[in-house]
């Protein structure tokens, strides 16, 4: 053993002991219950109705773009409603434990939670939140959407892809893990330093923390390079650069952020496991480390993802805003320079997130002023959007709502972030809790975004539309919820409250703190309507049927496929004429013109592989945590001869024959057509959906 | 750029689909991916070396040994030369896939292998000497880094021994498939970025060592 470790290590178990499960904390054991209990129920389910060959052969073996695209959202929504819990947790605490009366339960001085135990939810609610919410979330729908966008009919390297999904998911699993065995990080998302060295950390929470974002990172990196690869490689004939939806671009601007950025994530948490694990000082205070190294090099990566998980919301808007104003997007030359702009700069701004170290005024003057670049391109295209908006027939169907919402977070979170971009400012709201409430207002605006496009794209992957009513009630309670938090919280902020307090001294502060309470109660009433929505939508679903244009006046690619899209997403590759394509088959009259033959469809074979290494990726980061050597070394043997097994592997695609694509399409379009014309006509929009008539044609801006 | 909806379009004549549409260029669209991942390794590189440069300050020697103490040149530079011919007996191996011959694939691969393993044990032994004299990763963060850096590189060259000898297996048992030429062309780039970077690792350690 390299390091002093402190307490006991065992040859076969490590650092495990039976001591180690928090079993005399209650909420931890209710949790674990809960856990369980729906677990089992869901194994129960699947064993019950025979469900796990079709679970085995259609979900955790499809290298399916579409499937593993659901399933990363999924991972996501899972760890969304973790990360919400957690949120409630520091709420309610914050509600409970302020001024010196306030009463202690389970063993802390004030509200409930233990000051350890708290730093182990704030910490756990923005990994989880950042890493294994938005970002597999977002990864997922550009996995869905960017492929039929650009008449692809899978990824560049659709086993790649599927290695990303497990490894994303074994991340996350190791979170959980992290829950009932041991404990997590108490030093915040991003890791304070030399806190989080082995002395002042010995246990293994900081461990947990470290692969799990290890985990995510490399599925993240390789999710970056496949995604690249598919709009650089997998374009279908035709589809120019300057053809592009703004979406795909938007997915390679911040993929290119990801495939830079997270490999410096990488290597600031190895050196910081080489510090824990093996006794070097690279951050230590003494013996030649430097603690602000990590600072930089987390920073270095923390900006740019910030701008990797923006962009992809900012396409999705793209989408969505000219669907609902049946125009063409406005600028689209100016956006696609913005999202680079964009990414670019956020290459040189790190230094923001530590004005108050101290470096000399003209270091925190360059940064300060970088900071302020974004707002240019940023401003670019809120313009374009508003104009794309200006003298468009506008329709305020669920998508549209969720992204004018976005728009204004955007701006309100956007004013802040510059606000915070002033050092002399920065100085005093840094670490308090006007900075927690400018993040969220930015990372809700991604959520927004999301469910924007979730009920957007939605109709599109299973064929159904999402039920307006409960989804119009959820927004609102959502966005009630929104404003109920997030405007004391900069009040606070302003009044000088710093983040993460498990224990506020001042009593004056109660109401405002309530209020944000009440607005998690809020928060958790609208999911109920969430999940209503999504219960409703599901039972009606034969009343929402919709054709391949779901909205009546979509206008990119991925419209002119039948939805729910074939797993082989396009009979034939399109070749594209325009930008807007489907915009432009409407306009002109053609796009009811389908094929009268069909070809045989090279496709990608299932494999249990990349399965397989997520789950040994997962036992390699739990050993690896807990020292067990031994294990570790086997997991890793196992990685490493199952990669070279399976490049011998030689079967790995098949051919599906013009029958069997006949067979498909004829079932998707029959039904498709009938619905289509009767949609339309329902709503009196003349020929837009159909685009038989070019002569009413209303989305034909000049 | 919406065409204008006044544009007569004929629907006999219009290009919709892509019949025919025969699969992208395999190993062009395998070999770009290949890049990005090395662009990825290029980043983790990169920030190795920003940490280097931060780390090579006097007071991160922590009063341990100096750069000069740690560094040879001379020996570095065999090592270089090593390495350096494992990369040529690759390009010969590069030139014989041209003129599909087989055997110089093969022959070329284990030329590889053997400077790559020359490369390999003469890093492996400078490293043991500095152990021996106490020198090692825990005494500064100054040698924290110098090790890691050194090591990581090491590590690829592990790697790309043992790719090879998976692409030795694989040319033996398929002969010249799509897949055994891709990944010939990414293993290719792997060396040669090894080779890149090992100059880099000479350059900013070995010989500004010795000037510092
Ligand atoms: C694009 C979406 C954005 C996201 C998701 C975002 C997210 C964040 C996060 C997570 C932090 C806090 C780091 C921490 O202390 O834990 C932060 C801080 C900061 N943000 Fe943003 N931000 C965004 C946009 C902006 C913009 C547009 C600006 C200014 C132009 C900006 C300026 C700042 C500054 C200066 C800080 C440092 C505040 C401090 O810690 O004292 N941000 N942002
Ligand atoms: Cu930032």
């Amino acid at each position: 053993m390299l390091v002093n470790l402190q307490g006991p290590w065992s040859p076969l178990l490590g650092r495990l002991a039976v001591s180690q499960i928090p079993y005399e904390n209650p909420i931890l054991v209710g949790t674990f219950v809960l856990v369980v209990a729906l677990g089992m129920a869901i194994l129960g389910a699947v064993t019950y109705y025979g469900k796990w060959g079709y679970l085995w052969r259609e979900w955790l073996t499809t290298v399916d773009h579409k499937k593993i695209g659901i399933m990363y959202i999924l991972v996501g929504l899972v760890m969304l409603l973790r990360g919400f819990v957690d949120a409630a947790m520091i709420r309610s605490q914050q509600a409970m434990a302020v001024g010196p009366d306030s009463a202690g339960y389970l063993g802390a001085l004030h509200g409930y939670l233990t000051p350890f135990h708290f730093g182990q939810i704030y910490t756990a609610h923005g990994v989880i939140m950042i890493l294994f919410a938005a970002t597999p979330i977002l990864v997922g729908i550009m996995n869905i959407i960017v492929p039929l966008q650009v008449g692809a009919r899978d990824m560049a390297y659709p086993y790649l892809n599927a290695v990303g999904l497990w490894l994303t998911t074994a991340g996350a699993a190791l979170v959980m893990t992290a829950l009932f065995i041991g404990d997590f990080a108490h030093a915040g998302w991003f890791g304070n330093l030399p806190l989080n060295e082995l002395p002042y950390s010995p246990g293994v929470g900081v461990d947990y923390w470290i692969w799990a974002f290890q985990l995510s990172s490399v599925g993240t990196t390789l999710g970056g390079i496949n995604l690249i690869a598919t709009i650089v490689k997998m374009r279908a004939p035709g589809m120019t650069w300057m053809r592009l939806p703004m979406f795909t671009w938007a997915s390679l601007s911040a993929n290119i952020i990801s495939l830079t950025s997270f490999p410096v994530l990488t290597v600031s948490l190895a050196l910081l496991s080489l510090d824990r694990y093996l006794g070097t000082h690279f951050y230590t205070a003494g013996m030649g480390g430097n603690l602000m190294l990590y600072n930089d090099l987390f920073w270095i990566w923390g900006h740019p993802e910030v701008y990797f998980v923006i962009l992809p919301a900012f396409g999705m808007l793209s989408e969505i805003i000219p669907v609902f104003s049946e125009k063409t997007l406005f600028g689209y030359t100016g956006m696609v320079l913005a999202s680079f702009g964009i990414a670019g700069v956020s290459w040189g701004v790190w230094l923001h997130h530590f004005f108050t170290m101290g470096s000399a005024p003209d270091v925190n003057a360059f940064y300060s002023v970088s900071t302020m670049l974004v707002g240019i391109p940023t401003g670019v295209k809120v313009f374009n959007w508003l104009f794309t908006m200006y003298r468009g027939r506008l329709r305020f169907e669920l998508p549209m709502i969720w992204a004018c919402a976005a728009l204004f977070f955007l701006l309100v979170g956007g004013m802040t972030g510059m606000m915070n971009a002033f050092t002399t400012n920065d100085y005093m709201v840094h670490n308090s809790v006007f900075v927690v409430a400018h993040f969220h207002l930015m990372l809700l605006l991604i959520v927004y975004a999301i469910f924007g496009a979730v009920n957007f794209w939605f109709p599109k992957v299973f064929g159904f539309k999402l039920n307006e009513r409960w989804g119009k009630w959820f927004f609102w309670l959502f966005t009630a919820g929104t404003a109920t938090v997030f405007i004391p919280m900069f009040t606070l902020g302003f009044m000088g409250m710093t983040r993460r307090l498990d224990y506020i001294p001042y009593a004056q502060w109660q109401p405002l703190l309530d209020a944000e309470m009440a607005g998690i109660v809020l928060y958790s009433l609208s999911a109920v309507y969430l999940v209503a929505q999504l219960y409703v939508s599901l039972r009606d679903r034969a009343l929402n049927r919709v054709g391949a244009d779901a909205w009546g006046t979509s206008r990119s690619l991925e419209w002119a496929t039948p939805s729910p899209v074939p797993f082989y997403n396009f009979a034939y590759i399109p070749h594209v004429n325009a930008r807007d394509e489907w915009a432009w088959r409407k306009e002109n009259g053609i796009a009811q013109l389908r094929h009268d033959r069909y070809e045989g469809i090279h496709m990608p074979k299932n494999t249990g592989v990349p399965l397989v290494l997520g789950a040994l990726s997962l036992v390699l980061a739990f050993a690896l945590v807990w020292r067990m050597w031994w294990l570790a070394a086997l997991c890793l043997a196992g990685i490493v001869i199952l990669v070279i097994m399976r490049s011998f592997a030689k079967d790995t695609d098949y051919i599906v024959s013009p029958e069997e694509v006949k067979r498909v399409e004829d079932a998707l379009w029959a039904g498709t057509h009938a619905r289509g014309t009767e949609a339309e006509g329902g709503r009196g929009r003349g020929a837009v959906g159909g685009g038989l008539s070019p002569a009413h044609s209303p989305s034909a801006p000049k | 750029m919406s065409a204008s909806a006044s544009e007569i379009i004929d629907p006999a004549k219009v290009h919709l689909w892509d019949r025919g549409h025969h699969g992208h260029d395999v190993i062009g669209t395998r070999t770009f991916g290949f890049w990005l991942y090395m662009l990825s390794d290029a980043m983790i590189y990169a920030a190795l070396f920003a940490s280097y440069g931060v780390l090579s300050h006097v007071m991160n020697m922590a009063g341990g040994p100096m750069p000069g103490d740690v560094i040879r040149p001379g020996y570095a530079f065999g090592e270089t030369l090593a390495l350096f011919t494992s990369v040529l007996a690759y390009g010969y191996a590069m030139a014989a896939l041209r003129q599909g011959r087989a055997g110089g694939v093969a022959g070329g691969l284990l030329g590889a292998m053997i400077f790559g393993a020359v490369f390999l044990g003469l890093v492996g032994k400078d490293i043991g000497d500095l152990f021996a004299q106490g020198i090692t990763p825990e005494r500064s963060g100054y040698l924290s880094i110098f090790f890691t850096l050194v090591i990581y590189h090491a590590l690829h060259i592990v790697v790309g021994l043992l790719w090879m000898l998976v692409m030795l297996v694989q040319l033996v048992r398929e002969g010249f498939t799509g897949n055994v030429v891709y990944r010939l062309v990414n293993l290719k780039l792997f060396w040669h970025f090894q080779a890149v970077v090992w100059v880099f690792v000479f350059v900013f350690v070995y010989l500004q060592g010795v000037i510092a």
